[in-house]
């Protein structure tokens, strides 16, 4: 099957001449159509830069991205134009993302208008309705009529997903979508998420700084896990969860506090070698984290970054120091 | 008289009751749209050496609450009625009721507030061994060389290079970084009480461990008394004896962790606790609460939590239920506990290592 999305040792520069930072580094990786895929790392591991680019909305200083087998940039402006549409993008804060002065009417019948895809106002309204059904904004009359700050955070977000829908993208990009959201309410925008993926058949690239929030979301799916603009280790759900390779997956896993007493009692503790993350104007040669790394091996691992290599229990991680190594993260 | 406040502090706490208790506290401000009810009738014993987590989502009024202990509230806040008793060696104050001088007294050097870790906890200009002389010549200290110390000391124990801190502006820092000199600093006066509020949101996971580590020795070690004031279950599940959760203002349910973890038995909190994921252990089905969170001004009549609640009855509707004992040690304000003990005895939450070796293959050794 051709990928839905792809991308090719892409790279983001930022800045020029000392300060320049490469936030993504030589990223390959390939999405097919229907999977779910959860990008994970902390602040400025370049995972939003790379879902921007993903998205169109930042152009890659190198290397390239593929949607549907074609390079973006290369594709004529009624291919481009299709690109665009098929692939959105929902961000963090439904708070900023979402006009004030606009009704959610405004809102959603803008595109649809703008983009053909209904005849008139009339349609427009009706196909606003269905959509902000779709995403569970009930009654729709009355939300329809509303503007943002009368809605809650949720609902906002439920929102951006409605506007998303409005051009029957294949494929949403979703930047810590349910971050700002209260915890009671989460679960249910995730749940509306899943269904989309099933009934509109959208492949989902899950951006998220929480490892038990994209386990929940991708568990058929699979994680990618970047550190300091590279793609340090990736894998399906289950096993990159259960059976993590790369010390620093290992490190975020062991990290993660977990609302149960018991499994935070017994979490394995791992000490890092430095709690600081080096700053992306000066990396460390090699693999980026050998400052950090417990398994640091003087000579190999500060010589040459390692590449990403294909594990036997499915995925690919870039050290070769410990890609053999099982370690339990309970004791 | 500087020289002996340098210590940390011993056993004193030992000879009284609870440091700190509120009875029926109150906090409502007045706003065009009516009267916004933060807190309502909250009445807690906190113990010595104990730490105990407030959870809730935003707007329960947990932050207000740990504002109100420290007086900190806009001055349009109300806090009538309610008493905020703080007890230390003997002695005992009405915290609402300290005149400005005392007030000042008691700030810090008696309970100590440590604040998300922004730049605004700062004062951009002053590099951080001038926050801390400052702050402590406010409080009376004159020995620079002592504070120095005291303040080197701090810094180590907070896992910091002081040479490198003590000199350096705010900015200069980063957000972990700036989690750890505020910890620091709120020590910095050995106050008998700490309360921080979101200590660990907006770090990164690996700084939050690091931070996380630091508030259990804090705990374990030298036996602070803490107030942790989180929207986030891990930090309690992390770090608390007891756990408290506010719901519209409320504590609506008060036990220790392991009973509000394991065996919960209001509605709110096993909505939490059932909407939010582990990252170790197989996949368990999460559902979220219906509806949204109240409106402050415009409170839903009996309980708050009877519009999200699967539980909730005609009675429900009409009279507001108190904490009762539903265990020892245990509260809960609902009038259907026993209907939420019989759901987790049909729908068990699939918690604890234990479970876990039957769901993954994991070497689990329990120490």
């Amino acid at each position: 099957m051709v990928p839905i999305i792809e991308v090719r040792n892409l790279t983001r520069k930022f800045g020029k001449g000392k300060e320049t930072v490469t936030a993504v580094d030589s990223v390959s990786f390939a999405i097919e159509p229907g999977e779910t895929v959860c990008l994970v790392g902390e602040s400025g591991c370049g995972k939003s830069t790379t879902g921007r680019m993903v998205a169109g909305l930042l152009e890659a200083t190198s290397g390239e991205v593929l949607f549907e087998g074609k390079n973006i940039k290369q594709l004529d402006s009624a291919a481009f134009r299709r690109y665009r549409q098929s692939v959105q993008i929902i961000h963090q804060d439904p708070y900023s993302s979402l006009n004030p002065t606009q009704t959610i009417r405004d809102i959603i019948t803008a595109p649809l208008l703008r983009h053909n895809k209904v005849k008139n106002r009339a349609a427009a309204e009706a196909r606003a309705l269905e959509i902000l059904e779709v995403v569970d904004l009930t009654p729709a009359r009355d939300v329809i009529a509303k503007y943002p700050h009368q809605l809650s955070g949720g609902q906002r977000q439920r929102v951006a997903v409605a506007r998303a829908l409005t051009v029957d993208p294949k494929f949403i990009v979703a930047d810590e979508a349910v971050s700002m959201v209260d915890v009671s309410i989460r679960v249910s925008i995730l749940t509306m998420l899943a269904r989309l993926k099933k009934e509109f058949d959208v492949t989902f690239l899950f951006i998220t700084h929480d490892l038990a929030l994209a386990k929940y979301f991708a568990w058929e799916g699979r994680i990618t896990v970047m550190y300091l603009g590279r793609i340090v280790e990736d894998g399906p759900t289950q096993r990159l969860i259960t059976d993590p390779r790369h010390p620093y997956t290992q490190a975020l896993l062991s990290a993660v506090p977990e609302a149960d007493p018991e499994l935070a009692q017994h979490k394995r503790q791992i000490e890092l070698r430095s709690a600081e993350i080096p700053s992306l104007l000066n990396l460390p040669p090699g693999c980026t984290f050998h400052p950090r790394c417990p398994y640091f091996v003087p000579g190999q691992c500060d010589a040459a970054a390692p590449p990403l290599e294909p594990l036997d229990v499915g995925g690919r991680v870039a050290c070769p120091v410990r890609r053999q190594e099982r370690v339990s993260l309970l004791v | 008289m500087a020289e002996n406040k340098l210590d940390w502090q011993t056993g004193e706490q030992s000879n009284g009751g609870a440091p700190l208790s509120l009875d029926n506290v109150h906090v409502a401000y007045a706003t065009r749209r009516g009267k916004v009810r933060a807190v309502r009738g909250v009445t807690l014993d906190l113990h010595a050496g104990e730490s105990l987590a407030l959870i809730g989502e935003s707007g329960s009024g947990k932050s207000t609450l740990g504002l109100a202990i420290v007086r900190l509230l806009p001055e349009t806040a109300e806090t009538s009625p309610g008493v905020i008793t703080y007890r230390r060696n003997g002695r005992e104050v009405d915290v609402l009721r300290l005149k400005p001088n005392e007030l000042r007294e008691f700030r810090w050097s008696e309970c100590a507030m440590v604040f998300q870790a922004a730049l605004n906890a700062f004062n951009p200009v002053l590099k951080v061994w001038a926050q801390a002389l400052d702050t402590a010549k406010a409080h009376g200290w004159h020995d620079k060389d002592a504070i120095r110390r005291r303040l080197v000391e701090l810094l180590e124990f907070v896992q910091l290079d002081p040479m490198r801190v003590i000199d350096a502006y705010p900015h200069e820092l980063s957000g972990g970084m700036r989690q750890r000199v505020l910890l620091a600093l709120s020590l910095l006066l050995n106050p008998q009480v700490l309360i921080l509020d979101e200590p660990t949101t907006a770090l990164d996971i690996i700084t939050q461990r690091t931070i996380i580590k630091l508030l259990r020795e804090l705990k374990e070690e030298q036996h602070f008394t803490m107030i942790f004031i989180s929207h986030d279950l891990a930090i309690a599940a992390e770090l608390a004896d007891r756990v408290a959760t506010m719901y519209a203002g409320r504590i609506v349910e008060l036990g220790a962790s392991d009973d509000i973890f394991y065996r919960p038995r209001h509605p709110y909190t096993l909505g939490l606790i059932r909407a939010v994921p582990t990252v170790t252990g197989g996949f368990e089905q999460l559902f979220s609460i219906p509806g949204s969170p109240p409106d402050l001004v415009n409170l839903p009549g009996g309980c708050k939590f009877h519009p999200r609640c699967a539980f909730a009855t005609d009675r429900c509707k009409q009279e507001e239920p108190e904490l009762e004992e539903v265990g020892p040690g245990h509260t809960a304000a609902c009038w259907h506990w026993h209907e939420v003990e019989a759901e987790l005895k049909r729908n068990p939450l699939h918690r604890g290592v234990l479970t876990l070796t039957d769901v993954l293959d994991v070497d689990v050794e329990v120490a």
